[in-house]
């Protein structure tokens, strides 16, 4: 029997070429087509009044200069809002072209066309436009007050608003023996890919069509996007995503303004057109994530038990909110983590501002709520003067299915699927050392030194629908060609997707063959996010190549006169149960399921009409069957499946910088059975280290003005590999029994908790609640001196030892 | 993020790159490593018609140390200069503040000297140079000129170099018999520029040319096991003053044995905080960076009070104190 591939630790087969320097990405092709660059709105909030492009026409190399007015049709429009909700009361998108006003720095104004990127660059710089200044709405707390609003017509900043509420909040809160009220606050980030976004679009002038490369998270997504705007025929519109260097979510959203425009120019100028965003357009033009003021109120018992959660946010959806509100949304479904709350409301509001707009980032508002609920707990325990372990225990879930109560992103009532909270905490505890923390916080305390343990538990829904597919092709030769139409940008999938189809299909892994992201193979899809790669696409090919291996017996029943039942395949050779004289390698039925006429080798030989006996009674091809060894197959799931974990943190601040540095790191991940372990891992380690980015490095520093002070990595603080600790894992994997697979995602995982578990260890280190992310020195420096003041209340549980009072050391500080 | 038209000359001799600033004084620019200069051009902050590759001139990279002097031609990088023996043993503070500048990548490609001209008060190298009393050698067709740190600091990013200037070599001075000297910074990432860093060079009596560095050694104990006593500090600053000024500390230090530092250490602190003037910005407020810089100055003195004796003097013989820096103008 072939050794299962599913769950071996086998190493990405993706990487040898990557690591060589042998990827192609966007800007790697169609090197010589003609560049577009645009010229952004330097000003948050504006009318514009005038733009005089005479300039720019005259610089040589200049082949075309676009404002909105040369958009063509349906082009011209406002982009399509693409995922309506009930909670949108006022739904805003911006234009390819801005024409006639401004809600952001970075908005795109003019596109030039030159021959190359410079020459468009330079070009753009003679551009002038000239503006009437509006005032800007800058952050939660202006946008809240709504003095003045982003969108003119409006009367405040609203774009949405949704309460949600199972059991009765008020009555539980009123029962409680115990209550209390958490103010919070959580910053803007941004996903930040290597490689930024890109399009180039070719038009095709003698059969009319647009062939575009993206690099996106859906191909196919865009593709119906660009032919509904263009108003051309979606078969004359094909998009290919080349390797893509990370997404992260920021690529999700379509169609970009710039894919739509370069689409528009490629048509009319006949020829291939490039865009490749550099860095600062991503910074000041791409999407961001993250920023929220939240407001939690909760009542329990003595032992902790939660009776009654009341939570309201107010979420910074910045500009415009083409991809709707899945981030709040998100948000307000993952707060009761894996806890049993029998009474939750949760009411948000999606606000507008005059900065980058917000979509998801890695987690997609997961975090956000994994922090609400995470502090709440930490502060439920101090209130109490209990282990936050216990608390937590004390909530658990413990019965499975366990029906959430709220609607989620996909539509669905949330449900938790499977899990074992219990167990995971034990192996947190074991992994990280809980119960033994307290000596090593004396030791380090002798020494002078502050020492912090953090713990942070998130459930994710993952593997949202509606649907992935599959389809597998078997060579002549034997090698089997698998195609999805999600993307991949930096996952493991063609290590995972050929693992799971070698097995479902019984050949060796090593003639398995992966590609994602082609509209011209696979035209059916939704794209790659939330999580859902491995559970959707990964369940959809378990399927496809489980009817090629039934094809495939079937012709070989045939031709052995055998019952299929009795066949199995091995290694890529079908023979009888027991009987290995009779057998058939794949790569012959392949042929044999292909009836020809002419020969063009020696296997084809064997399928040509005169090689075997003539069977008047039947056609070559049967009525019902297809030929070639080909098969497609979609996996559409009744809901998503509900990932868990537990993070755990040790943090050393310094009693005199107030610098932080993690010392340990530890996850307990349950994704369920793990395709590949070392993937889950990576995935876990990456998620991490974006999760600590979030936590104390990261954070978009908008001005009053709108502007953005810190759009470049020198100031943009995005932590190196050196910023990253080592992440001790441990898995648990409880199958899901929503899919065939049993599995649940894990892209996201690491990310999620990140940010909660570091405050949490910060304010077991320093005595005082942390109630705002991310922090960095110079903020807990801050803190301290207002705790000192009195200003800042320390944990009720510490007493009077939590005051900054250890003597400075220079142990441990060279 | 694409530099506007430039054209790039690629001269191979001092004396044809003295040409070709002179005759693109207004509008030309020298590049070396590149590592300030690219990014700056390629977000358009500056625009020169003409720069001026240094990378292919001939006896510009050059790396001495001789008699009392490390002499750092225009061309050697960071790295270079990072990892030279003969540097480590005769002023460990230039190995030791390089490590903090960016990383292994950039400081392969960057040159210190550069780091100099372009005059970043986030830079440990102008700091550096000014705290170790070193110059700079600068020539145009007009002649040559030697300017100390003091003198080619003007501001932020502001030298006293002519348009029509380059400069051919830095000049750091050895530690001397008795000195100690050490370097440090918080920088928020590795290799970030620092929210605040420190350089302290401290003189003591013990100037035994001879005397052993052995961690193993009781702290503050000399060879011979004789408790040295300071008597003398100068201290220099990374990210919190507009350029690199220096402050002497003698009075505050001088004839306190090095087993008592901890007597001085709260005075020390106090009187660089009053000498420092450091902004806040997104990374950190000036009240933060004052602090820091006062912990960081503790740390250090604290430090160079426990090690033993000089690196640097015991690698050079005494001698006459080295004499380029303090010459003046000759033009």
């Amino acid at each position: 029997m072939t050794t299962r591939m599913f769950g071996q630790k086998i190493k990405r087969r993706e990487d040898p070429r990557l690591v060589t320097g042998n990827g192609r990405y966007l800007d790697d092709l169609a090197n010589g087509s003609v560049a577009a660059a645009f010229v952004r709105s330097p000003h948050a909030h504006a009318d514009i009044v005038d733009i005089d492009v005479t300039g720019a026409i005259d610089v040589e190399g200049v082949i075309a200069v676009w404002t909105h007015e040369d958009l063509p049709g349906q082009a011209a429009d406002r982009l399509p809002m693409l995922i309506p909700h009930p909670s949108i009361v006022a739904p805003h998108t911006g234009f390819a072209l801005a024409p006639d006003h401004v809600n952001f720095v970075g908005e795109p104004i003019v596109m030039v066309i030159a021959r190359d990127r410079y020459i468009a660059e330079d070009a753009a710089g003679r551009i002038e436009i000239d503006y009437e200044f509006l005032d800007p709405i800058v952050g939660v707390e202006q946008s809240r007050e709504g003095q003045r609003v982003v969108h003119a017509g409006m009367d405040d900043n609203v774009a949405a608003h949704y309460v949600q509420e199972v059991g009765d909040v008020d009555a539980g809160l009123d029962r409680a023996p115990h209550t209390l009220d958490l103010d919070l606050e959580f910053e803007r980030s941004a996903c930040m890919p290597m490689e930024g976004k890109g399009v180039i679009a070719a038009w095709n002038r003698e059969d009319e069509s647009l062939q575009v490369h993206s690099s996106t998270q859906t191909s196919t997504g865009l593709r119906a996007a660009l032919a509904a705007r263009l108003e051309i025929p979606l078969t004359r519109v094909e998009v290919i995503t080349p390797d893509v260097g990370g997404a992260f979510g920021v690529k999700i959203n379509h169609p970009w303004p710039e894919e739509l425009a370069v689409a528009c120019a490629a048509r009319a100028l006949g020829t291939t057109v490039k865009w490749t965003e550099d860095r600062r357009e991503h910074f000041i033009s791409s999407a961001h994530e993250r920023a929220q003021t939240q407001n939690v109120k909760v009542g329990f018992d003595d032992d902790g038990r939660i009776l009654s959660l009341d939570v309201k946010f107010w979420h910074d959806n910045g500009a415009y909110i083409p991809y709707g509100v899945i981030v709040p949304l998100n948000t307000s479904t993952h707060v009761m983590g894996p806890y049993n709350i029998a009474n939750y409301r949760v009411e948000y509001w999606s606000l507008y501002t005059n900065t980058v707009m917000v979509t998801p980032y890695r987690g997609a508002g997961r975090a956000h709520a994994v922090f609400m609920m995470e502090r709440t707990v930490d502060a439920i325990a101090d209130e109490l003067g209990m282990d936050r372990t216990q608390v937590r225990l004390n909530n658990f879930v413990r019965e499975f299915p366990h029906p959430m109560g709220v609607t989620m992103q996909d539509g669905a009532e949330g449900c938790l699927d499977s899990g074992d909270f219990v167990t995971s905490l034990d192996k947190l505890k074991a992994l990280v050392g809980w119960d033994e923390f307290e000596a090593c916080r004396d030791q380090a305390r002798a020494e002078g030194r502050k020492v912090g343990l953090g713990i942070g538990c998130y459930v994710e829904s993952t593997g949202a629908g509606p649907y992935e597919g599959g389809h597998i092709e078997v060579e002549s030769s034997g090698r089997v060609n698998v195609w999805t139409g999600l993307t991949t940008h930096g996952q493991a999938h063609a290590t995972v997707f050929a693992q799971i189809v070698a097995d479902a299909l019984g050949v060796p892994i090593d003639t398995v063959h992966v590609a994602t992201g082609d509209t011209r193979k696979l035209p059916y899809s939704v794209g790659t996010w939330g999580s859902r790669g491995a559970v959707m696409a990964g369940n959809a090919l378990h399927l496809t190549a489980q009817k090629v291996k039934a094809k495939a017996l079937k012709i070989v029943g045939e031709s052995l006169e055998a019952d299929p039942e009795d066949l199995e395949i091995v290694d890529g050779i079908i023979s009888v149960k027991g009987d290995p004289s009779a057998a058939m390698p794949l790569a012959a039925v392949s042929v044999l399921s292909n009836p020809l006429r002419y020969a063009f080798d020696e296997s084809a030989k064997a399928a040509t009409q005169f090689a075997k006996e003539s069977t008047a009674e039947e056609p070559s091809v049967k009525p019902g069957e297809q030929p070639g060894l080909e098969e497609q197959e979609f996996f559409s799931p009744l809901r998503s499946t509900v990932a868990n974990g537990m993070h755990a943190a040790i943090v050393e601040t310094d009693p005199e910088t107030a610098d932080i540095t993690i010392r340990r790191y530890c996850v307990v991940h349950d994704c369920g059975p793990m395709i590949n372990p070392m993937v889950v891992e990576g995935q876990v380690h990456g998620g991490v280290a974006q999760g600590v980015g979030g936590a104390l490095y990261e954070r978009m520093a908008y001005d009053t003005d709108g502007q953005l002070l810190n759009a470049s990595f020198m100031d943009f603080l995005m932590p190196f590999a050196s910023e990253i600790p080592h992440v001790e894992t441990d898995h648990l994997e409880t199958p899901s029994p929503l899919n065939p697979l049993g599995i649940k995602g894990a892209g996201e995982a690491g990310t999620i908790p990140t940010a909660t578990t570091i405050a949490s260890a910060i304010e077991d280190a320093e005595g005082f609640p942390i109630r705002a992310m991310p922090l960095d020195p110079s903020t807990l420096w801050e803190l301290r001196n207002k705790h000192e003041a009195g200003e800042v209340p320390g944990l009720k549980s510490r007493g009077l030892d939590s005051a900054v009072s250890a003597p400075p050391s220079i142990a441990g500080h060279q | 993020m694409k530099p506007s038209p430039l054209r790039i000359h690629r001269p191979k001799t001092i004396e044809n790159t003295l040409e070709l600033l002179a005759a693109h004084a207004s509008d030309g620019k020298i590049i070396a490593g590149g590592q300030s200069l690219v990014p700056v051009l390629n977000m358009r902050l500056a625009a020169p018609e003409n720069l001026i590759d240094i990378t292919a001139v001939d006896g510009l990279d050059g790396l001495t140390v001789e008699g009392q002097e490390i002499t750092v031609g225009a061309l050697v990088s960071h790295r270079r200069l990072e990892r030279d023996p003969d540097v480590a043993s005769a002023n460990p503070i230039l190995g030791e503040a390089l490590r903090h500048v960016a990383h292994p990548a950039i400081r392969n490609r960057g040159t210190t000297v550069g780091s100099i001209a372009h005059a970043d008060p986030n830079g440990e190298m102008p700091m550096i140079l000014a705290l170790t009393g070193g110059c700079v050698k600068v020539r145009s067709l007009k002649g040559t000129r030697t300017l100390t740190a003091d003198e080619l600091n003007v501001g932020p990013l502001e030298t006293s170099l002519e348009p029509e200037e380059l400069i051919t070599e830095a000049i750091f001075p050895a530690l001397q018999p008795g000195q100690r000297a050490g370097f440090d910074e918080l920088a928020r990432r590795s290799g970030d520029y620092g929210l605040a860093g420190v350089g302290l060079i401290m003189s003591t009596d013990n100037t035994d040319a001879a005397a052993s560095v052995d961690a193993a050694d009781p702290p503050g104990s000399g060879a011979a096991g004789k408790i040295a006593t300071i008597t003398g500090l100068k201290a220099g600053f990374v990210s919190v003053t507009d350029t690199p000024d220096i402050i002497e500390l003698d009075h505050i230090v001088s004839g306190t044995p090095v087993d008592r530092v901890d007597t001085i250490v709260d005075a020390v602190a106090s009187a660089i905080k009053d000498f420092i003037d450091p902004d806040g910005d997104i990374h950190a407020t000036a009240d933060y960076r004052r602090h820091l810089t006062g912990v960081i100055a503790g740390r250090l003195l604290k430090r160079l009070s426990r090690q033993n004796s000089t690196r640097g003097a015991s690698a050079l013989s005494g001698g006459q104190r080295a004499a380029t820096c303090k010459e003046k103008e000759s033009r």
